[in-house]
């Protein structure tokens, strides 16, 4: 395992509307060591998803390299990269992003499932377990709350037990008290599992919780703080 | 393999969530399935039926036929054959018989039978012995509407000709009872020894005369056959084998299956387009679940994997159902066609034709499913994070190109299948899938325009109808398609059998001949006459028939011609054109019927004779304008130069004519004359007949208006069975209809349930829906009704010549039955979006 785990360089992704080019971010460089709970900290518009989507694999940057756990993304072709992510990260999504179709278990499940592992319905009732939702592993997504669809997320996140889990505004659509267990949940599994964690906020309470804050303002970082 | 069964569990697990959906789109494959094996099954037993029959259809291994008597030398070979074969012989020509006991007369097909005629099969016959007794006297048995028509019973006399005959039984079943042979009369059996007693073949009469054989075993028919056909072919022997019989029938009856055949499979197709469009749909609705899942680690071949299973589960599935569904139909199919059919047909199970209906539902619903599930590998794992930033570019790839070309291959290959030409076949791919652009450019031009310029001041519920047809994932332009393509099947159909009838009963105008004169001897002309004019009726004719021959073409004799085709060992088709007699007449005018295509009508060289042909029968013949043809008048050589060549509307029940020659050519060769006439009342019309038939036994009476009402029943057989197959797109239509209502369905309860929230009420709702699917049944019957005139006039003009007229109240008629049919299913599916309280919708969000 490297020591760092995330590491990008002059990263930079621009958009062409209509006529114009766009620039969303602009000559992001920053390094993430192994095991660290980073929070990329900003408001509406800064560039924050995209960086995500970007530092994922989930999105070509239009200049500038992203290593994860010392392979850089951009050589590797767009099915490589999924194989990449079903290996090593997890996923967290502001709007929960459960398939409607499945059940709380079989969400679990999906990236078990993925990576040919059996064992993947035990695994998933143990997850489902540990984040409070004994008892509604056969539920749909659309007989539970926000706060148990996200429960739910959060298992399905950690089901690989990730090197890496990314969590875009993972509390975005919750209340206050939910939002506040969901986090707690994701900072024990971190702990436990020995996960690194990318956190995209724009709560600077949430924000406070992480190692490591990273400000981004109009595409550029602003500040990188510890602590 | 980790990657299959996670695609498979997938799969599964998509397939479970929206039942009712899969359900439909299952049904849409699953119709067009079960009427393609139902008619592809029913072919097998037609064949099968065939095979086991033939030998009963012929009722003999081997059959020598000729419309002359036969000649020394040929009565030479049969003597020779009967040395080693059992005989027997039929005598057939059309008389006119009656019972003198009641009133009427009917033109009835004689077969006088000698021997042990059928030798393989039976006639069967009430009484049951009634065939056995037939040779014990002068006896006769007679086909049953014989007896309705003459209101007569067994136990009757039958007067034919000279003779009489005692009724003792009817026809119930024989194995040769084809539709069209019978159309110009009921047939009857009697004994061939007291054939001569009716002095019924006299000159004129056109008879058949025709020998069968029973073959001892172990000689092959087909060795024989060939050896009689070179060594008959100058006496103009027709010579036939149960395997001709059998080529022939299945030829037929393959290509009657195959046009039926091709009705199912559109609704197979039409099937498929549901798929498709269901299909581009789901992939819009699950591409945020497809987003995960990439971003999950899916690839995207894997992520594609998992909607193709899903279609290829539904396709098989539905194929199944299908096939089991065909077998039931398939049961019904017997009944519609029989009167159009030589043989019994039982229905069975045809694993063929299930393997094969099976076979082509679950590919035709992978073909049309693939092109919109590509679009699965374009989803980007990003839109689960957020929306694109940048509008989604039209794709256009290898596997693209590839997805095309197999659906375009799929439907041109199963359409060659179907019909069995690879011409055909190529046409009618073209026409449906002409049909099928027209009707999509179409329905998506009428909605922009319907968008643009809806008229602002109709009211709102009419304009949020309207547009409702433009909402996102809207399947407007497939609803038109599949609505507008079983409405124009229905349309095309409707006006075909219109102009057909239309055309027929034409013939039976207030001022047209309804009844024909023929076989009239000259010296009897003068007292028919008298008869029609003291009945005070009006005169067409007489019309000259001069029976004769060809002799030569351009200096080859006719049997160096006939050995020539009889060499390459089968029949050829234009050996009836050499070897009949052609009943020729001879006039200076040309007939109303008639147009001249080649040549000049008149010549002034007065010799050799110049004569005008039959366009059909020149091209048969191999012969045009120029050539030279020796023909046999009784037996004197008459040389002719072919002067012109001439289209004839057969379709007109008048005196038409292959061979028409000009006056003073033929005024002194032996001829027979027609007289044509018109009775309009019916009951006048039957003591008419009768009384020529009984003055004038030798003459035959054929009543242009019984001719036309069978003609009529046959037309509208085939044109009920097509209607039965049609009914299936029909039904397609409607189910894709439901299949997209249930597809857009949380959609549509949203809508409904943010109206009810800002005030509408439920009736209101109802108006918007009902204008909804109102100008959709609107634009798919206008957009139908446009393709299927043209349609049809090109099938009128084109195929069966004939004038077209538009019925505009039924087809309106139809239009509007398509339109409420749109609408009732429309209403009756969209219960839900009315019921459903605002609250509980708005709460699921």
């Amino acid at each position: 395992m490297s020591d760092v785990m995330l590491q990008c360089h002059s990263l930079t992704r621009a958009y062409r509307s209509g006529q114009r080019e766009i620039t969303v971010l602009k000559d992001i460089t920053f390094s993430l060591p192994t095991g660290e709970f980073l929070a990329i900290l900003g408001p509406s518009g800064s560039g924050k998803t995209t960086l995500l989507g970007l530092l994922a694999g989930l999105d070509r940057p239009t200049s500038g390299t992203v290593h994860l756990d010392g392979q850089e993304l951009g050589g590797l072709s767009e099915d490589e990269r999924a194989r990449l992510r079903a290996d090593k990260i997890g996923f967290v999504f502001q709007s929960f992003q459960l398939i409607p179709t499945l059940t709380a278990q079989e969400n679990v499940q999906v990236p078990l499932e993925l990576r040919g592992e059996s064992g993947g319905a035990s695994r998933a009732r143990e997850l489902l377990g540990r984040v409070g939702l004994s008892g509604r592993e056969h539920h749909y997504p659309a007989q539970l709350s926000g706060g148990e669809q996200q429960r739910v997320a959060l298992a399905r996140g950690f089901s690989i037990r990730p090197k890496l889990l990314f969590a875009d505004e993972p509390t975005g659509n919750l209340d206050a008290v939910t939002g506040s267990t969901i986090i707690e949940l994701m900072v024990d599994l971190n702990r436990a599992l020995g996960t690194t964690l990318v956190l995209v906020t724009h709560d600077l309470d949430l924000a406070a919780r992480a190692h490591r804050t990273i400000r981004l303002a109009d595409g550029r970082v602003v500040s990188d703080t510890a602590g | 393999m980790t990657g299959f069964l996670f695609a498979l569990r997938m799969a599964a697990r998509e397939l479970r969530a929206a039942p009712r959906r899969m359900a439909l789109l299952v049904g849409t494959v699953a119709v067009g399935v079960a009427a393609l094996v139902a008619i592809n099954s029913f072919t097998d037993n037609l064949q099968e039926s065939v095979q086991q029959q033939a030998r009963g259809i012929l009722g003999a291994d081997l059959a020598l036929s000729s419309r002359q008597p036969f000649s020394r030398r040929t009565e030479a070979v049969v003597d020779s054959l009967s040395r080693r074969a059992e005989l027997a012989r039929i005598t057939s020509f059309a008389a006119m018989a009656y019972v003198p006991r009641t009133a009427g007369t009917r033109l009835v097909q004689v077969a006088a039978v000698e021997g042990g005629y059928p030798f393989y099969g039976q006639i069967g016959t009430e009484p049951r012995e009634a065939w056995r007794r037939l040779q014990t006297g002068r006896h006769v048995i007679v086909d049953p509407s014989l007896l309705s028509a003459l209101d007569a019973r067994i136990g009757d006399t039958l007067a034919l000709g000279e003779a009489r005959f005692g009724i003792i039984g009817t026809i119930t079943a024989t194995a040769s009872e084809a539709g069209f042979r019978f159309a110009l009369g009921p047939r009857i059996y009697i004994p061939a020894r007291h054939l001569q007693d009716t002095g019924l073949l006299g000159f004129g009469a056109r008879v058949q005369y025709e020998v069968f054989a029973r073959l001892p075993p172990g000689t092959s028919a087909q060795q024989l056959a060939a050896r009689y056909r070179q060594q008959l072919a100058p006496e103009r022997i027709r010579v036939r084998t149960v395997a001709d019989d059998q080529r022939n029938l299945n030829q037929v009856l393959s290509r009657l299956a195959g046009y039926l055949g091709l009705v199912a499979l559109m609704a197979l197709l039409l099937g498929g387009i549901g798929v498709a469009s269901a299909a581009v749909v789901l992939v819009r609705q699950r591409s945020d679940s497809i987003a995960v899942l990439r971003c999950l680690g899916a690839t995207s071949r894997r992520t594609f994997a998992v909607y193709l299973i899903e279609a290829g589960v539904m396709g098989l599935a539905g194929s199944v159902l299908g096939a089991l569904g065909g077998l039931a139909l398939q049961r019904l199919l017997p009944g519609l066609l029989a009167p159009l059919l030589p043989v019994t047909v039982t229905p069975s199970l045809s694993w063929r034709a299930m393997a094969l209906g099976v076979g082509i539902g679950l590919w035709v619903t992978l073909v049309f499913s693939l092109l919109p599930l590509l679009g699965v590998r374009r989803i980007s794992p990003l839109q689960a994070l957020r929306r694109p930033y940048q509008p989604e570019q039209p794709w256009r790839d290898l596997w693209w190109g590839v997805a095309l070309l197999a659906l375009g291959t799929t439907t041109l290959l199963l359409t060659v299948h179907q019909v069995g030409s690879w011409k055909q076949g190529t046409i009618f791919a073209a026409g449906i899938a002409g049909t099928l652009l027209v009707l999509w450019g179409a329905a998506g031009f009428l909605t922009r325009m319907l968008r643009r310029r809806a008229p602002g001041q109709w009211s709102y519920l009419w304009r949020q109808g309207l547009a409702n047809l433009h909402r996102p994932a809207n399947q407007t332009a497939t609803l038109i398609l599949a609505i507008g393509f079983a409405a124009f099947l229905l349309a095309t159909l409707y006006l075909v059998q219109h102009n057909l009838l239309r055309q027929l009963s034409e013939t039976g105008g207030p001022a047209r001949p309804n009844l024909v004169m023929f076989d009239i001897q000259a010296d009897q002309l003068s007292a028919v006459r008298d008869q029609l004019g003291r009945a005070g009726l009006p005169i067409v004719g007489p019309t000259p028939i001069v029976p004769m021959r060809i002799q030569s073409i351009n200096g080859r004799s006719i049997s160096s011609l006939l050995t020539r085709d009889s060499l390459r060992g089968e029949e050829r088709s234009s050996g009836w054109a050499l070897r009949r007699e052609y009943r020729s007449t001879y006039r200076d005018s040309i007939a109303p019927t008639e147009r001249v295509t080649a040549g000049r009508w008149r010549s002034p060289e007065p010799s050799p004779v110049r004569i005008s042909l039959e366009q059909e029968l020149a091209q048969e013949l191999g012969v045009g304008v120029g050539d030279e043809i020796v023909w046999d008048v009784q037996g004197v050589s008459l040389a002719s130069r072919i002067g012109s060549l001439r289209q004839v509307d057969w379709a007109r029940f008048e005196p038409n004519f292959f061979v028409v020659f000009p006056s003073g050519a033929l005024e002194r060769a032996p001829q027979s004359l027609v007289l044509l006439t018109r009775i309009a009342n019916p009951a006048d019309r039957g003591r008419f007949q009768r009384r020529i038939a009984e003055r004038f036994p030798n003459v035959s009476t054929l009543d242009l208006s019984l001719l036309q009402e069978s003609l009529e029943r046959l037309v509208g057989r085939v044109a009920l069975a097509v209607r039965f197959m049609a009914f299936f797109s029909l039904g397609v239509g409607i189910l894709v209809l439901i299949a997209a209502l249930a597809t857009s369905r949380f959609q549509r309860i949203r809508e409904g349930a943010l109206l009810r929230t800002l005030g509408a009420t439920r009736s209101q709702l109802y108006q918007i829906i009902l204008a909804e699917y109102a100008s959709l049944g609107v634009l798919a019957s206008a957009v139908a009704g446009v393709l299927a005139l043209g349609a049809s006039w090109a099938l009128a003009r084109f195929v069966f010549e004939s004038t077209f007229t538009v019925p505009l109240i039924p087809l309106a008629g139809l239009g509007l039955a398509i339109v409420a049919l749109t609408v009732a299913v429309g209403l009756a599916n969209s219960r839900d979006v009315v019921r459903r309280a605002p609250l509980e919708v708005l709460r699921e969000e």
